[in-house]
Order: C-alpha cells, then sequence, then structure tokens
C-alpha cells in the first residue's frame, strides 16, 4: 500500500514543524502553507489525499480554501485541526466540507488514525463533536423513520453519538452495540452527510445562537 | 529629523492648566520659582495672565504613561486611582498664597495709577476667568470622565457660564465706554468682528474638536488593548514562568498548560459562569479541580443543562467523586465526562481506559464508591452503573431525573434502557 500524502496547512509554523515530526514517516507529508493563497496553490500543485487544515488563518481561514479548492478538487479530503472549541468554527468547518475535526492536543498516533479514516472516506468525530451534533439535532423528539431524511438522526445514530461523545473509539462503539466497525463508519458518515446537508432551520439557528459564544 | 524635546503639561500633578508644572520639569527648576514668576510678569500689564493663557492653549497635554497591567487594574477599581493626584495640599495653599499675595500687588499697582488702564482691569479679570473655565473644559480628561457620566448637563453649564461671563465683561465695558447706545453699535460691530473671527478659525476649532473625538476613540481603544495586556500578564505570561520553573516535570507542565488553556478560554469566549449555576458549570468546575489536584486531564461533553438544586448537586457531587476515583486508581492519562439533559432526566458518565477492577469486588470496604457515588444518587432517586473489568477501564453512568419546575417530581424513566446498564454492583 502506498503511503498517504498529507499536506498542512496552518499560520504557525512551530504547528506545522510539529505535526509534520508527529505523522511524517508513516505519511508522506507533500506540503505545507500558511495562508489561504499558498494554500490553494500548493494543494492544486500537489494534490495531497488529506489536508489537515487549520480553521482559523489569515485571509479567511480553512472555510475559504475548501470553498475555492470544492469546484477543483474532488479527489482532496479535509480533516480540520483547530485549538477552537467554539460550535461555530466546527460546526461551520464541517458544512464547508471537512470531513472531520480534531483539536490540537490529539496525539501522534490518534491523529494518525484520523488521517486514515478520512482518506478512506470516512468521518472523524471527536467526543465534542459528536456533543455538538447532538446538542444541535437535539429539538427534534420524532427520530427518523427513513434513512434519508436529512434533519433527524436515527435511533442507531444517535446511540452512536452518544458513545462517542462519552469517549468511546469506534471499535469500542462497535464492541458495545454489536455491529462490525465498519457499521460504525457508516453510522458516522450517515451523520456527516446529515450534518453537512442538513438544511434544517433548527441546526441553523442552533449555529447563529451559539455564534456569540 | 532632529527631534527636540518638548514641554508638556503634565495631566496629573497640576493645579489649574498644568502650564507652570510642565515648565518647571522642562526647565528643571522647582515649580514654585515658575509661578513666582508668573505672578511678577503679571504686574506688568498682566504679561503673566497672557503668557499663561498662551503657554497653555500651545502646550500639548501629556498622559500618564501606566503600564497596562495597572491601568486597566485602575478601571476595574482594583487598585486605587494612581491617575488622580492633583497637587498635594501644601501645594495648592501655597499656590493660593502666592496669588493672593499677586493680586494684592497689582491691585496696589493699581491704585498708584501705574497698572492696567482702569477701565479695562475688571472686565479683563472677568473675561480670563470665563476663558479658563472654557479652556479647562475643553482638555481635562478627568473632567471629560466626569462630564460623559453626568449625560452633558454640567458641560452645558459650564460653558454657558464662561460664555456669561465673557459677554459681562464685553457688556461691562462697553457701557462704560458710551452708554447703551454705543454698547448696542459696539456689539453688532462685534457680532460682525467674531463673524470674521470664526471663519479665520473655524477649521482650527473644527480640527480641534475632531482631535478630541478621535482621541477619545483612541482611548477606548488602547483601554481594550490595556485589557487584553493586562490579561495576558496575569495569566499567560505567569504561566509561562511557571512553565520554565517546572521545565523538568512533565505532568505539571502539562496541568499548568491545560489551565492556562482553560482560563484563556473562558475569557476569550466570555464565559463567566459560576460553579452554582447549572448542572454544567458545576461539572465543569468539578472537573477544574480534579484537574488541578491530579494532574489528569478531563474532557467534559455536554448536551443540554439544567439548573442546579438539590438533585443536580448531588448528581454533580457524584460525578465528581467519580472522577477522583478514576484520576487517583484508573492510571490515566484522560478522562472523558459526557453530560445529558433531556428535561425529565439528566445522565452523567465518567469514563477512563485505566486499570479498571472487577465491580463484585467493591465490597463494603471501597466505602468512596457506595457511599458517595450509589447511595448519594440512589437518595435523590437516581441510579447509578458502575461498569469495569480489569484492564478494560471503568466507567460511571449515573442517572438522575430532573425535578419539574412546578415541584411536580418527574416521573423517573427508567424505560429507556442504555446499553451500558449492564453490571449493577
Amino acid at each position: 500500500m502506498t503511503k498517504l500524502r498529507v499536506a498542512i496547512v496552518d499560520d504557525h509554523a512551530m504547528f506545522r514543524t510539529g505535526v509534520r515530526a508527529e505523522i511524517d514517516g508513516p505519511v508522506d507529508v507533500v506540503g505545507q502553507a500558511e495562508d489561504v493563497d499558498s494554500a490553494v496553490a500548493m494543494i492544486v500543485e500537489a494534490s495531497p489525499d488529506v489536508v489537515l487544515l487549520d480553521v482559523h488563518m489569515p485571509g479567511g481561514g480553512g472555510l475559504e480554501v475548501i470553498r475555492r479548492l470544492h469546484l477543483r478538487h474532488h479527489d482532496t479530503k479535509f480533516l480540520a485541526l483547530s485549538v477552537s472549541d467554539a460550535a461555530e468554527d466546527v460546526i461551520g468547518i464541517i458544512r464547508a466540507g471537512a470531513r472531520g475535526y480534531v483539536t490540537k492536543n490529539i496525539s501522534g498516533p490518534e491523529l494518525l488514525d484520523a488521517i486514515d479514516r478520512v482518506a478512506a472516506g470516512d468521518a472523524v468525530f471527536s467526543p465534542r463533536l459528536a456533543g455538538f451534533v447532538l446538542d444541535a439535532f437535539a429539538g427534534t423528539i420524532e427520530v427518523a423513520q427513513v434513512d434519508e431524511d436529512l434533519d433527524r438522526l436515527t435511533e442507531r445514530e444517535r446511540e452512536v453519538m452518544r458513545l462517542i461523545a462519552r469517549g468511546y473509539a469506534y471499535k469500542e462503539v462497535a464492541k458495545e452495540l454489536f455491529i462490525s466497525i465498519k457499521t460504525v463508519e457508516t453510522h458516522v458518515s450517515s451523520v456527516l452527510r446529515k450534518l453537512q446537508l442538513s438544511s434544517r432551520h433548527e441546526l441553523t439557528r442552533w449555529a447563529n445562537d451559539r455564534r456569540l459564544i | 529629523m532632529t527631534s527636540y524635546r518638548r514641554a508638556y503639561r503634565p495631566a496629573e500633578h497640576r493645579l489649574v492648566g498644568g502650564v507652570a508644572t510642565g515648565l518647571a520639569e522642562h526647565l528643571g527648576v522647582p515649580v514654585v520659582y515658575v509661578r513666582v514668576a508668573f505672578v511678577v510678569a503679571t504686574w506688568f500689564q498682566g504679561v503673566g495672565v497672557l503668557a499663561y493663557l498662551l503657554l497653555w492653549r500651545l502646550l500639548p497635554l501629556r498622559r500618564p504613561e501606566m503600564s497596562p497591567g495597572l491601568e486597566s487594574a485602575t478601571r476595574r477599581g482594583l487598585r486605587g486611582g494612581a491617575g488622580g493626584v492633583r497637587g498635594s495640599a501644601v501645594e495648592i495653599v501655597q499656590t493660593v498664597a502666592l496669588g493672593a499675595v499677586g493680586i494684592g500687588v497689582l491691585l496696589l499697582i493699581q491704585s498708584t495709577g501705574r497698572g492696567i488702564d482702569d477701565g479695562l482691569f475688571a472686565p479683563l479679570l472677568v473675561a480670563i476667568v470665563g476663558v479658563a473655565v472654557v479652556w479647562r473644559q475643553l482638555d481635562d480628561v478627568t473632567w471629560a470622565r466626569w462630564m460623559r457620566q453626568t449625560s452633558g448637563w454640567a458641560f452645558a453649564s459650564r460653558v454657558a457660564a464662561g460664555g456669561g461671563l465673557i459677554a459681562v465683561a464685553a457688556v461691562y465695558f462697553l457701557t462704560k465706554e458710551g452708554g447703551w447706545g454705543a454698547a448696542v453699535d459696539l456689539a453688532s460691530a462685534l457680532v460682525i468682528a467674531l463673524l470674521g473671527v470664526g471663519l479665520i478659525l473655524g477649521p482650527w476649532i473644527a480640527r480641534l474638536l475632531g482631535d478630541l473625538s478621535d482621541e477619545r476613540r483612541e482611548r477606548v481603544r488602547s483601554q481594550e488593548r490595556a485589557d487584553v495586556a493586562a490579561h495576558l500578564h496575569d495569566s499567560v505570561l505567569q504561566t509561562l514562568a511557571l512553565l520554565q520553573k517546572n521545565a523538568g516535570d512533565a505532568s505539571a507542565v502539562a496541568t499548568l498548560a491545560r489551565r492556562q488553556e482553560r482560563e484563556l478560554r473562558d475569557w476569550l469566549y466570555g464565559n463567566d459562569e459560576r460553579p452554582g449555576d447549572s448542572l454544567l458549570a458545576a461539572l465543569r468546575a468539578a472537573a477544574a479541580e480534579v484537574e488541578d489536584v491530579h494532574r489528569v486531564p478531563v474532557e467534559v461533553i455536554a448536551v443540554g443543562d439544567v439548573p442546579l438544586d438539590t438533585d443536580m448537586t448531588a448528581l454533580a457531587r457524584a460525578a465528581r467523586e467519580a472522577m477522583v476515583n478514576a484520576a487517583k486508581h484508573a492510571g490515566v492519562d484522560r478522562i472523558d465526562v459526557y453530560a445529558e439533559t433531556d428535561g425529565r432526566s439528566a445522565e452523567v458518565f465518567v469514563r477512563d481506559r485505566g486499570v479498571g477492577f472487577d465491580p463484585a469486588t467493591i465490597a463494603d470496604d471501597r466505602m468512596g464508591v457506595r457511599a458517595s457515588i450509589i447511595a448519594r444518587v440512589e437518595r435523590h432517586g437516581g441510579s447509578a452503573t458502575i461498569r469495569s473489568a480489569p484492564g478494560d477501564g471503568t466507567e460511571v453512568a449515573l442517572r438522575v431525573p430532573v425535578r419539574a419546575p412546578e415541584g411536580e417530581p418527574a416521573a423517573a424513566s427508567s424505560t429507556t434502557v442504555t446499553a451500558t446498564e449492564e453490571v449493577t454492583p
């Protein structure tokens, strides 16, 4: 199996160096950038498999990078990496198209695991993101009957999210619910899709309410 | 470009306009000499007063330089008003005495007929007082601040008083010259002259007012900057210093960094909740405490929140006990706490991936678990589930029904069975 090609986009040189030192080897760090313009240029040129993307950057932040690349590069997947725990940032970047969100104090092995997962097309949810999702979808009492309903979580998805919020790894969630890891991944991806595509009024309002935090 | 040493009027330590103090500082002589010089100069056709007024207008005001931390602390009332010093009592008495002697001598000179023309003297005196009042109004920072608090009436009355004094002086002067009729003629002439002066000085006055509002904006900005600087100084810099001292102790470094992160986040996101406010606030406070004491990061995730009542307090205390147990016995570098409330019941999960234990063995010797976790939530109509296996970590699940606001106890919903409730010791 060829090594994954990863790019790091962050305006802190020290942080880029640190992350690079942690993950270079198991994956190939093929590019670095420190602002929106150079990030777009670098990603177009190097076309990495996964981009580790900082949420806050000069020139519009990670959101702007995803937006500009959206039409040009379908293959690149984004994993948001930020110090911010603000719901607005987290939900914002996910809805822009990032496949996952992890905080910067994540350990090296966990980060590598997250990169693998994102590269494979799965979603990466930190406990906090799972908490946000549950909170955002909490307004709906009735549970989705059909999987296609973008505005609600199914009972199973809710259970998976709760376990992730409680600090369970995917493997542990699978064991807990007597399902396969693959099924857990499917549920999480489905939640991610709902989070990205739902036009639910409450979701927007929920994010807006938290803008002031 | 050569920069000259400029004379300033200090904003602090001044009695009237700060001119004498500023000049004394600039020339390096005691301030009392400068004051004597002004008084003596006044005896000669009022030169001293004119010079004083001119310098008052021309010398820029210098704001006191305080370290940002001090300034912010002063604003928040944490420190005495160091900026409010306006000269000691001795200095005031001295200056008043000096002024009295000066006026006495001046009157003496007047009575000999060698001084300022009698017809001009009294109106000039009144006009000067008026000018002084108005000018003082324009540049005094302390007064400006006070003015803003009293919504402008003080400003209006002071300007009116100053203007009135000038008008009285003018009328007095004019009537003295040639009766009421002449006064009217001269008044019209004066109005025309004033219009001319207004045309000449208008832009200058407008700029002065603009400068004032710029200055005010700048002050607001610099206060914000000062607050940020003060906060960074009190928290981040202190922590960085501590980190350098403890560089050898990894867990101390991690704890300090973590605590600083928490404080900074609270400050940045304006989170000023107190532990007594709600269940979530109480859990966060407990987590922070456990982090500090046991040096294990505790991550609190929450969905929903409820106000703290006796039931919820018991739940928070039990959760705290569970966190302490995990921190003490599990040997982990991270504890996850998840709280969820749906309005009917509140659940808290405390999970670690540590050594774990066999729940069957927590007999009566483990008072901590029995009394402070299980019994506590059960007394409040809740339930506690502890799930653990040696080597597989521990999860404490707590659930307490939320009391309905009307006082009617909410039905303890024991129907929802989560997958975790398997072992109930």
